[in-house]
C-alpha cells in the first residue's frame, strides 16, 4: 500500500513538471502547419538578435562569475577562518537579494551611479555593463555564496591554511592552490546556477538597456506564437545542461572522496 | 647558545592565561617532549613556536633570530599536525614538493628532494597517490616528508600519533625517532601520551596549568619527579601519606611501621606529614624481610594484567600498588593475605608540591 502511494506521488510530480513541458515543446514543434518540424527552432536561430544577445549574455555571465567566485571565496574563506562569529550577519547579507527584488535593486543602481552622481557609471556603455554584472553578483549571491559556505564546510580549512602556511605559502597561494582546488565542485555549482540566473534575467537589463537574452526573449514572447516556446525549450535545456554539467564535475573530481 | 630559546612566554585567551612564564633552552639537533594534559598549554606552546599564536609576553628566538615580528610563512619552521593536514587536491609527491615550490626551486631540486623525501619515509610507490587512498600511518608519514622536505630549523610534531591505531603509533614513533636522529633536525614533540615522551625523547617538559613542573631526561622525570602533579602523571604511582619521626635521621613511619630514607626531609619537623612515592615496580615481596625498607600489610585485591600482576595492599591508611612479573610458576597474592614488600631506600622519594 505504501509502494502504492509513493509510486502514486512520483506519477502526480511527474505529470506537474512534465506534461507543460511535453505541451510546451510539441507546441514548438508544430510550426508548419500539419506536420512536426524544427522551424520554429531554425528562425529562432537564424535570428542575428538571438546570436548577439546570446552571445552577450554568455560574456556578462562568464564575466559574473570570476567577480562572483573573486568575491565569494576570500570572503567566505575568511569568515570561516578568522571571523566565525560574523557568519550569521554574512550569511543573512547573501540571502537579502532573495527578499529584496531585482527592480528595488536596479533601480538603487539607477539613483546611486546616474550620470549626475558621484560615479556616473550609467553613462557609459562599459560602466552599464560593469553595474549590470554587479546586478548579476548580486542576485547570484544566495546560490554562490552557500555553494561555496558548504564546500568549505566539507575541509578543515583551519588546519590545512596552518599547514600550508608552514610551508611558507602566502595568502594569495593558500586560496588560489588550496583552497580553490578543494572546492572547486562548490564553486562550479555556484557558477552554473550563476550561469542559468543570468542567461534567463530580464529586470535588470530591461531597466539598464542592455541587449541580453532576457530582454529579447521577453520581446520575441510579446509578438510571435511558436519561436517563444522553441526559445523556452532551449532555455531549459541550457539549464539542465549547467545542472548535468555540476553532477560530472563533482564525480570527476580529483580527490573529492577525501577528507583532511 | 642554545639554538631555540623560549623566554617569558606568555599567552592569555581573554581573561584566561593559559601560558604563564615558560621558559626553555632547546640545544640544535635535540628531540624535546611537551608532555601534560588537555588544556596545560602544551600546543599552545608549540602554536606561537609556529607563529600561529602571538604570545602576550616573552619572547621566541631561533639561532639567535628573534621570531617575534615574522609571520607563520616566514620562520622556516616544518610542522606535523595530528589531523595530518596532506592537502586532499594534490597527490603525495605534490604534497611534498608543495613548500620547494612555493620556496621557488628548481625543478629538478625539486624532483630530486621528493624522490630523497620519500625515500626517507619508505613510501617512494605510492607517489601518485591521493590522501584518500592511503591509510593514516602513511598519510602521516607523507605529512612528515612534506614538512621536513624545505629543509625547516625547526621541526614541530602536534600529537602526530594521536589519530593512529596503537600498532602504527608504536612503529610510527620510532620512525619519527630514527629520522629525527638521522637528519639532526631540532625537534619539539606535543603530546598527552607518556610512554611516546618516556621512549623518544632527548628531555621532557612536562606542562600543568601553562608553565613546565619539570624538565628533564626521561629517565630523571620517571624516577625523579619534581613535583606531586609529574608524579601522578608519569607512570603509575603510589603517593604514600606518612608522618615524620626523626628528620635528623630521615626516619618516617607509614601507618605503625618505621622507614628510613635516603632523601632528606628538609625543614620537616617531627610530627609533620610528608608524601613519599613509591613506583609499583619499584619492590618486591619477601616473606622474611624486616627493618627499615620492608612494609608489610593486607592485600585487598590482585590484578592479572598480562606481563605484570598489580596488588594492592593496605599499609596504614594507604593502598600501596605493586606489580610482579608473570611467570608461569608465580602464585599471586590472594585477598586477605599479609605480605611483605621490600624496597630501596632510594626507592621512597619525598615528594614536593
Amino acid at each position: 500500500m505504501r509502494k502504492f502511494w509513493a509510486w502514486g506521488a512520483l506519477i502526480f510530480g511527474m505529470l506537474y513538471f512534465i506534461l507543460p513541458l511535453l505541451g510546451m515543446t510539441n507546441f514548438s514543434l508544430k510550426m508548419r502547419r500539419g506536420v512536426y518540424s524544427l522551424d520554429a527552432y531554425a528562425v529562432v536561430l537564424g535570428d542575428p538578435r538571438f546570436q548577439a544577445t546570446f552571445t552577450y549574455s554568455i560574456l556578462m555571465a562568464l564575466a559574473t562569475i570570476v567577480f562572483g567566485v573573486l568575491l565569494v571565496v576570500p570572503t567566505a574563506y575568511w569568515v570561516r577562518l578568522k571571523l566565525p562569529g560574523l557568519r550569521p550577519y554574512i550569511e543573512f547579507v547573501t540571502l537579502l537579494p532573495l527578499v529584496i527584488p531585482a527592480i528595488v535593486i536596479v533601480f538603487g543602481y539607477i539613483r546611486l551611479y546616474n550620470t549626475s552622481s558621484w560615479l556616473p557609471l550609467t553613462g557609459s556603455i562599459t560602466g552599464t555593463n560593469i553595474l549590470l554584472m554587479f546586478g548579476y553578483a548580486t542576485l547570484a549571491l544566495p546560490y554562490m555564496y552557500r555553494s561555496v559556505d558548504t564546500g568549505l564546510r566539507s575541509i578543515d580549512i583551519a588546519t590545512l591554511t596552518e599547514a600550508a602556511q608552514s610551508l611558507g605559502a602566502g595568502w594569495t597561494t593558500i586560496l588560489a592552490r588550496i583552497i580553490l582546488p578543494n572546492v572547486l565542485v562548490a564553486v562550479l555549482s555556484g557558477a552554473f546556477l550563476t550561469f542559468a540566473i543570468v542567461i534567463g534575467e530580464f529586470t535588470m537589463a530591461a531597466l539598464l538597456n542592455r541587449p541580453a537574452f532576457g530582454p529579447y526573449m521577453q520581446l520575441l514572447g510579446a509578438n510571435r506564437a511558436y519561436e517563444p516556446a522553441a526559445l523556452a525549450v532551449m532555455s531549459f535545456a541550457l539549464t539542465w545542461g549547467c545542472l548535468g554539467l555540476i553532477q560530472l564535475v563533482s564525480r570527476f573530481q580529483k580527490g573529492a572522496q577525501s577528507a583532511t | 647558545m642554545s639554538f631555540l630559546t623560549l623566554t617569558s612566554l606568555q599567552k592569555s585567551f581573554g581573561p584566561v592565561q593559559v601560558v604563564k612564564d615558560f621558559n626553555m633552552s632547546i640545544e640544535k639537533g635535540e628531540f624535546i617532549s611537551f608532555l601534560g594534559p588537555s588544556g596545560c598549554g602544551k600546543t599552545t606552546v608549540l602554536r606561537m613556536i609556529a607563529g600561529f599564536e602571538t604570545p602576550s609576553g616573552g619572547a621566541i628566538t631561533i639561532d639567535g633570530r628573534s621570531q617575534q615580528n615574522l609571520r607563520p610563512n616566514q620562520r622556516n619552521i616544518g610542522m606535523v599536525f595530528q589531523a595530518y593536514a596532506l592537502f586532499p587536491n594534490m597527490n603525495v609527491a605534490e604534497n611534498v614538493a608543495f613548500g620547494l615550490k612555493v620556496a621557488g626551486r628548481p625543478k629538478a631540486e625539486i624532483d630530486a628532494r621528493v624522490k630523497e623525501m620519500l625515500g626517507l619515509i619508505k613510501l617512494d610507490h605510492l607517489a601518485d597517490r591521493y590522501p584518500y587512498q592511503m591509510s593514516g600511518g602513511q598519510q602521516q608519514r607523507v605529512a612528515l616528508a612534506r614538512a621536513l622536505a624545505p629543509k625547516p630549523q625547526v621541526l614541530l610534531l602536534d600529537e602526530p600519533l594521536s589519530a593512529l591505531d596503537a600498532k602504527i603509533r608504536v612503529s610510527l614513533r620510532e620512525e619519527i625517532r630514527q629520522i629525527q636522529q638521522q637528519l639532526g633536525i631540532t625537534t619539539v614533540f606535543v603530546t598527552h601520551d607518556q610512554e611516546e615522551a618516556l621512549s623518544i625523547s632527548d628531555r621532557i617538559v612536562v606542562m600543568n596549568a601553562g608553565k613546565a613542573d619539570q624538565i628533564g631526561k626521561p629517565a630523571d622525570i620517571y624516577n625523579r619527579p619534581a613535583t606531586r602533579f609529574v608524579a601522578n602523571f608519569v607512570g603509575t604511582l603510589n603517593l604514600i601519606e606518612a608522618k615524620v619521626v626523626d628528620p635528623a635521621a630521615n626516619r618516617v613511619s607509614i601507618g605503625d611501621q618505621g622507614v628510613t630514607l635516603r632523601e632528606p626531609l628538609g625543614n620537616a619537623k617531627a610530627g609533620d606529614t610528608v608524601s613519599l612515592a613509591l613506583r609499583p615496580e619499584a619492590g618486591s615481596t619477601a616473606p622474611d624481610a624486616r627493618g627499615d625498607t620492608a612494609l608489610t600489610g593486607e592485600v585487598v585485591s590482585s590484578n592479572f594484567l598480562g606481563s605484570v600482576i598489580r596488588t594492592r595492599m593496605k599499609v596504614g591508611d594507604s593502598i600501596i600498588s605493586f606489580d610482579m612479573f608473570n611467570s608461569p610458576g608465580l602464585v599471586p597474592p590472594t585477598v586477605g593475605e599479609t605480605v611483605t614488600l621490600r624496597f630501596t631506600a632510594g626507592d621512597l622519594l619525598v615528594i614536593r608540591d
